[in-house]
Parts: C-alpha cells; sequence; structure tokens
C-alpha cells in the first residue's frame, strides 16, 4: 500500500506545475479563451515536446509505458491552471479509443502523430436522447459495399471542431440502448455529409455538435470489432472519468487556496473575515470534500486497468462523490469571495464553472449513484 | 385561521392578471420566463404602462402618485406578476429612493424627484458597497466635504446595478468621522452626468452587465441634493433596507421555474423514459416543491402578522435566506435536466454574429446557464445569507 509518487511522478508533477505557474497564468489563459482555437498550439507542441501527450501509452504504441497514475499527474495540474487544451478529447479519449480498441495499423498511423503533437482527435459519442447512457446509441452505420453510410447526431463533443480525426458511434445491429450491436468509426471531419456546429462552452472550452448525414467510410474505417464498442467505450469513459476526478481536484485544491487565502487578508469589521467561525466551517467542509475526492482520485487511478466490475464500481464512486464535492467547493468558494467571486477578471468564477461542468460530463452524481448500485447489488 | 382571500381580493387578482396578459408584450414575458435579461428602453416601456394604470408604486401613499394598496393586495399584485413574467421594475427608483424621499426629503425634492421616478423618466442606482465596505457597509469611505454651498464628493462605490444606465445616484458618504462610524454617514443624490464621475462595467462570471465601479472625483454635489439631515443617512439606509426585505421571496417565479423544469423534464430523455418520470429526479424536485411550500407560507404568516398590526423586523431575513436557496436549488435542477447540454454557453452578445447559424439544441435550454451561473449572485447580494443568518442570530434570537 503506497500512495506516494515515485521519483519519476514527482518530477513529472515538477515539470507541470512549473509550466502552469511559467506560462498559463490566468491573464495568458484569458487570452486564449478570446483566440479562434480556444487554446494554444505552441502549449500542445510543448505538451508534446515534454512528453506529455504520450506518457500514458504503452512503448508499442510510441508512448513511455507511464500508467493512470501519470494521467492523473497531469490532469491534476491541468485542474490547477484550468487548461483548456484538448487532452482529454485528443489523448484520453482519442488515443485511449485507438489504444484499446485499433488494429496495429491504426495505432501507428493514429498514436504516433499524436503523441508527437501533430494529430488532434474527439470522440462523439453522446446523442440528444442519450443522456449519460453509454449504450443509447441511434446514431446508425449502413452496410454499403465494403464500407457503411452513417446518419445520425453527436452532441456537446468537446473540441470536435479542431479535430483532424473524429471517432464516432453508431448503430450496425440492435435496438436502441442495447450494449451489443455498437461500432467505433474514424470519420474525416472534412468528409461529405459531416457538419460541425461548434461553440463555446460554460467553462471555457469548444465544443461541437457533428451531424452525419449518409456519410461514408471504408470497411479499415471501423475501430475495433464490429457490433463490439461497448466495452471499450465503457473503459475509456472510465479513464476520462479519472482523469476528470484528477481535474476536479487540483481544481478545488487550488480554489481552496485561492479562497483561504481571501479569507485571510479580506477584513471587514476590523478583523480578517476569515475570524469569523462560520466562514472558518464553512472553509474546513471545502477541504475535506477535495481531500475525500483526492483519496477517490488515486483509488480510480489504480483500479482503471483492473478487472471490469471492479473499475466499474471505482469510476461510479469516484464520480458521484467528486461531483459533489466540486459542486460543493466551486459554489462555496464564488459565495466566500463575496461579489468578488461574480466577476470574470478574477480567478475563482472559473474554477466555479470548470467545477460545475465537471460534475455533468460523463455522468452526473445521480447518474453515477445508479449505477453504482446497479452494479453492487 | 382562514386560508382563502376574500372575494374581493380574488376580484382583484384577476384584474391584475387580465390587465398584465392584456398589456405585457408576449417577447418580454418569454425573455422574463427564461432569466434572459430585458432592456432598459422596453422596462422602461412596460413601467410607463403600469404608471398610466396607476400601479407602478403599490406601496406609496395616494398623494405622491401611489396605489397605497393593503398588504394583502400588494402581495396579490406580486404574485400576479411573478407568475406572468412581468419583469421586475428597477427598485432602486421605486421601491429605494422614492420612499426616502417621501419620508424624508424636503418638499422641493419630493416635487422634483418623484413624477420622474414614478414614470421612469429617470433611472435610479444605489451607491452603499466600496471595495472595502461590503458586509460591513457602516466603514464606507467615500467622503463628501461641506464647501459652504456644494460637497465636494470623493471616493468609489462597487456592485452598483445599472450605473451604467443611470440618470442618478442616491449614495451614502462620509460627512463626518469623529464618531461612530454610522454616525457620520449622510445621504446624497448625485446627478450621474456631474463632472468627476466614471463608471467603469464589471463582466461577471455569465458574461453579463449590469453591475459596475462607480468613481467619484472632486464630484461638486449642491447642498439642495442631500436628503434630510447630514449624519442621518445610516438610518434611512435601515429604512430602506427594509423596504428592500418586503417582497423577497419570489414565489410566484419559483413556482414558474417548477413549471419550467417540470416542462424540460418532460421533453428530456432517461433510458427512453421521460425524465420527470424517472423516480430519484422527480423526488428530488418535490423535495425543492415543498420548500417552496414551506417559504410561501412562512411568507403568508408573516404578512398576516404585519397585516394584524405587527412589525416585520429581522424575520424577513428567513425568506431572503430560504427565497435564494430555493432559487439556486431550482436553476440546478434545471442544469441537471439539461443533461449533456447544459455545456454550451453562447452569452448574447457573442453570438450577434452568429444569428444565421442553427440554435445549440433545444431552445429551452435558452437562458438556462445564465440564470444558473449569475444566479450565485443571489446568496451574496442584498446583505449576503451569512450576514442575514447573522441577523436572525441577534436580533430574533437574541444571541
Amino acid at each position: 500500500m503506497d500512495f506516494e509518487y515515485s521519483e519519476e511522478q514527482t518530477l513529472l508533477k515538477d515539470s507541470l506545475r512549473r509550466f502552469i505557474d511559467g506560462r498559463y497564468d490566468f491573464e495568458s489563459r484569458r487570452k486564449l479563451l478570446a483566440s479562434s482555437d480556444g487554446f494554444s498550439r505552441d502549449n500542445w507542441r510543448q505538451f508534446a515536446e515534454l512528453g506529455w501527450l504520450g506518457v500514458a501509452f504503452p512503448e508499442d504504441s510510441g508512448g513511455f509505458a507511464g500508467s493512470p497514475v501519470e494521467t492523473m499527474i497531469i490532469m491534476e495540474e491541468f485542474g490547477r491552471g484550468l487548461v483548456v487544451e484538448p487532452y482529454l478529447a485528443t489523448v484520453v479519449l482519442g488515443g485511449g479509443l485507438v489504444e484499446i480498441a485499433g488494429s496495429a495499423a491504426q495505432k501507428s498511423e493514429i498514436l504516433e502523430p499524436m503523441i508527437a503533437g501533430e494529430l488532434m482527435l474527439a470522440f462523439g459519442h453522446s446523442e440528444p436522447q442519450g443522456r449519460f447512457n453509454l449504450a443509447d446509441v441511434r446514431t446508425t452505420a449502413e452496410k454499403d459495399g465494403d464500407g457503411y453510410r452513417l446518419s445520425g447526431k453527436k452532441i456537446v463533443v468537446y473540441h470536435a471542431g479542431v479535430a483532424d480525426r473524429l471517432i464516432v458511434s453508431a448503430r450496425t445491429s440492435g435496438d436502441v440502448r442495447d450494449s451489443d450491436g455498437i461500432t467505433l468509426f474514424l470519420v474525416d471531419p472534412r468528409a461529405d455529409g459531416v457538419s460541425i456546429r461548434d461553440y463555446r462552452t460554460v467553462d471555457g472550452f469548444r465544443a461541437g455538435d457533428i451531424t452525419l448525414e449518409g456519410v461514408k467510410v471504408g470497411a479499415d474505417a471501423v475501430l475495433g470489432t464490429v457490433g463490439g464498442a461497448h466495452p471499450a467505450i465503457e473503459a475509456v469513459v472510465d479513464r476520462a472519468i479519472s482523469a476528470l476526478a484528477a481535474e476536479a481536484v487540483g481544481a478545488m485544491e487550488r480554489a481552496n487556496e485561492i479562497t483561504n487565502d481571501y479569507l485571510k487578508s479580506r477584513k471587514q469589521f476590523g478583523v480578517a473575515i476569515g475570524k469569523f467561525q462560520v466562514l472558518q466551517h464553512r472553509m474546513v467542509d471545502m477541504y475535506m470534500h477535495a481531500e475525500q475526492a483526492k483519496s477517490l482520485s488515486c483509488m480510480l487511478a489504480m483500479k482503471l486497468d483492473g478487472p471490469d466490475r471492479e473499475r466499474a464500481l471505482a469510476a461510479a464512486a469516484t464520480k458521484a462523490r467528486v461531483g459533489q464535492a466540486a459542486r460543493f467547493v466551486g459554489e462555496q468558494a464564488v459565495q466566500l469571495h463575496g461579489g468578488m467571486g461574480m466577476t470574470e477578471e478574477y480567478t475563482v468564477g472559473h474554477y466555479m464553472k470548470r467545477l460545475t461542468m465537471i460534475e455533468t460530463l460523463f455522468g452526473n452524481v445521480d447518474h453515477h449513484l445508479r449505477r453504482y448500485a446497479a452494479l453492487a447489488d | 385561521m382562514d386560508l382563502a382571500f376574500s372575494s374581493e381580493d380574488r376580484a382583484f387578482r384577476e384584474e391584475v392578471l387580465a390587465f398584465v396578459e392584456a398589456n405585457l408584450p408576449g417577447e418580454i414575458r418569454d425573455r422574463v420566463a427564461r432569466g434572459l435579461g430585458v432592456g432598459k428602453e422596453a422596462l422602461t416601456a412596460w413601467q410607463r404602462t403600469l404608471h398610466e394604470k396607476g400601479w407602478v408604486a403599490p406601496a406609496w401613499p395616494r398623494n405622491y402618485g401611489g396605489a397605497e394598496w393593503p398588504l394583502v393586495r400588494r402581495y396579490l399584485f406580486q404574485q400576479v406578476m411573478g407568475e406572468a413574467a412581468a419583469p421586475d421594475i428597477p427598485p432602486f427608483g421605486v421601491n429605494m429612493v422614492g420612499p426616502v424621499i417621501y419620508t424624508f426629503g424636503n418638499e422641493a425634492q419630493k416635487a422634483r424627484f418623484l413624477p420622474r421616478v414614478l414614470s421612469g423618466e429617470d433611472w435610479w442606482c444605489q451607491g452603499y458597497s466600496e471595495p472595502g465596505s461590503g458586509s460591513d457597509l457602516a466603514s464606507l469611505r467615500t467622503r463628501a466635504e461641506d464647501q459652504g454651498d456644494h460637497y465636494l464628493v470623493n471616493g468609489q462605490k462597487i456592485w452598483t446595478t445599472y450605473a451604467h444606465l443611470a440618470d442618478w445616484i442616491f449614495c451614502l458618504v462620509r460627512t463626518d468621522d469623529s464618531g461612530r462610524p454610522q454616525e457620520g454617514i449622510s445621504f446624497l443624490l448625485i446627478d450621474m452626468k456631474t463632472p468627476g464621475i466614471t463608471v467603469r462595467p464589471i463582466i461577471t462570471i455569465d458574461h453579463g452587465h449590469s453591475v459596475n465601479e462607480v468613481f467619484f472625483e472632486d464630484v461638486r454635489v449642491p447642498k439642495e441634493n442631500l436628503v434630510g439631515e447630514p449624519g442621518k443617512g445610516w438610518t434611512y439606509a435601515k429604512f430602506l433596507l427594509s423596504n428592500e426585505r418586503t417582497g423577497i421571496a419570489h414565489v410566484a417565479s419559483a413556482k414558474r421555474q417548477v413549471a419550467r423544469i417540470k416542462s424540460i423534464a418532460g421533453a428530456e430523455e432517461i433510458d427512453g423514459r421521460p425524465l420527470i418520470e424517472d423516480r430519484a429526479f422527480r423526488a428530488r424536485l418535490a423535495a425543492v416543491e415543498v420548500d417552496l411550500m414551506a417559504l410561501e407560507f412562512t411568507e403568508l404568516r408573516l404578512l398576516s402578522k404585519v397585516q394584524g398590526g405587527g412589525t416585520l423586523g429581522a424575520e424577513s431575513s428567513l425568506l431572503k435566506i430560504r427565497a435564494t436557496e430555493i432559487q439556486q436549488s431550482l436553476t440546478g435542477l434545471l442544469l441537471e435536466a439539461l443533461g449533456n447540454y447544459a455545456a454550451p454557453f453562447e452569452a448574447e452578445s457573442e453570438d450577434d454574429a452568429r444569428r444565421n447559424e442553427p440554435p445549440i439544441g433545444p431552445d429551452y435550454r435558452d437562458g438556462a446557464l445564465q440564470q444558473h451561473i449569475y444566479g450565485r449572485a443571489a446568496t451574496i447580494y442584498g446583505g449576503s445569507n451569512e450576514i442575514q443568518r447573522n441577523i436572525i442570530a441577534k436580533m430574533v434570537l437574541g444571541l
């Protein structure tokens, strides 16, 4: 039993911390949000050079044979800096799916340039009716010669607008909500019949709705087995949940530091407001939420490569608990700042917005409590 | 005890409802129902409509142009307005400065300001909070120096709603700092066009602009703009706050929000069924509905107490606390109902260039996120909920 980082992991964390502190201050981030991509391609190249895009992938895929703990470390620091580059979309989800389900040829074609920072990915899965049920897929893939024609709609696909390749799920057989019959396809976003309506999200990211209208793909576009994608989707979404939990932990820890400093420096009635017991107890609750979230985030990272059921239970529990923590800490960080917390020019409201979205992404508290209950019995 | 309103009161309610139905443009109602802002022009037009009917100031005495309704009528009027998604008339004129002027001002001030407050010709804003004086308002430092025929004002106000739209600001300023902090404060009316005033917008995290910073640099304010006596500003401010705290329960708009959530949850699916049929979701919504009912009947009980000759003191803090907490629970459920479509966020100002693009997601998501995010301010403004609890602890419980 050991929750400590190895020497290499500490070095990784330190290099991330240096990058965030040096290159990702609040003003620089604000400029990124206003730019056309909504993030910095320079930063992305830097991530590649520092090895962060490949650290979690096996060596035979061009990676550095890290573990989910490395992803956790990266995401925690990204959470502290509210990093908006498409790491989750490209590396965790896109790269993760190719690693889990892809053929050797697909891995070398996609993972190598992705790890080098030359290829971005996005995973279109959620549909308007589907909510958080990963089997609720209505998008169709009809056989067309050797290949398929895809039709349907994928919503709120983070970073869809900048992706060089899309991975979309579609139904090759079965009924809506059957877990069998779902297939993953690699799709060129510039192909005929693909349209993307991109937009800003409340947490400062970019996302898009993807409409597929009879999009023609070849047989080689299939990622994994025909009709058998559901386990890969569940596995990669649990990786995303682990990454988001870590991001939330970093964001909560930073929001708590900022709020704690504010309680010590803001004076009203002649004293620092941190002297008021009601605010002390609130701050203590925020701290306790962050600590418990961190414990479960570590647990999930260590169970992520374990047996499916154990992984799924850990992911459900972690997302449910972290979701509650994220909402509480984000909202109370704003509350304890008073009006300052509400201003776009000040940091803490941005933490609240990201933490609010993390609660929803890949299933809110309610969804994961249900999932936990279904798995645990 | 009797829960029913009199038949006269019920007839009054019907009359108000019919008037709103006939006179409030549907487009404005739709914006209010979605929690989107309503512009100055539309608000002023609606205020004019109410003014012509004689309904713009339910609580004001008749001789100043008010309706002078008894408390129950005022309550019913507000309920109907809330149910019908009528926009709130900005409170700074009619609810705040107006009563201070007719209670403590001189005849010249009444004649000059009150008619324009009622008609909406003048827009007012409130100069209270300062960067160093939020919850501890009495520590305010904006100074008004006596220069014989005028005051010279220097200092800064913050969180000033509508300062960018207002013609006038009523300000708490320090005219004396020799005694207790509360004793040296005066209540000053300042023309926003006076040289030396600068308004700087504060953009909030919903990307909206309603609050501002207001800077005063050697601003000359004629002595005739002082309300009442110098050094009595704190008393007037407390009087004003007691006005601000009636009608803060917002029960009708919360009921509208419940209906909106039900309608959205009826359209959204979970595992192929409407979300509203989901037991866990429905139970959470039911819990908030019950909270809301407890708030509604607490407000009515307090109202009945006042009607019977009692006074409403710190109990109003209870209404403010519960109303804002319920409001935030409801937008939380709104967010939950939207599922994945909670994430997209295009503020209207940013969306101008993209009007021709298809809308994002279902139409009912418009405004929901803005409302959720901006709604975090509700437990902060008008005296934070922590301060409201302190008030109850001290004034009601004697702790």
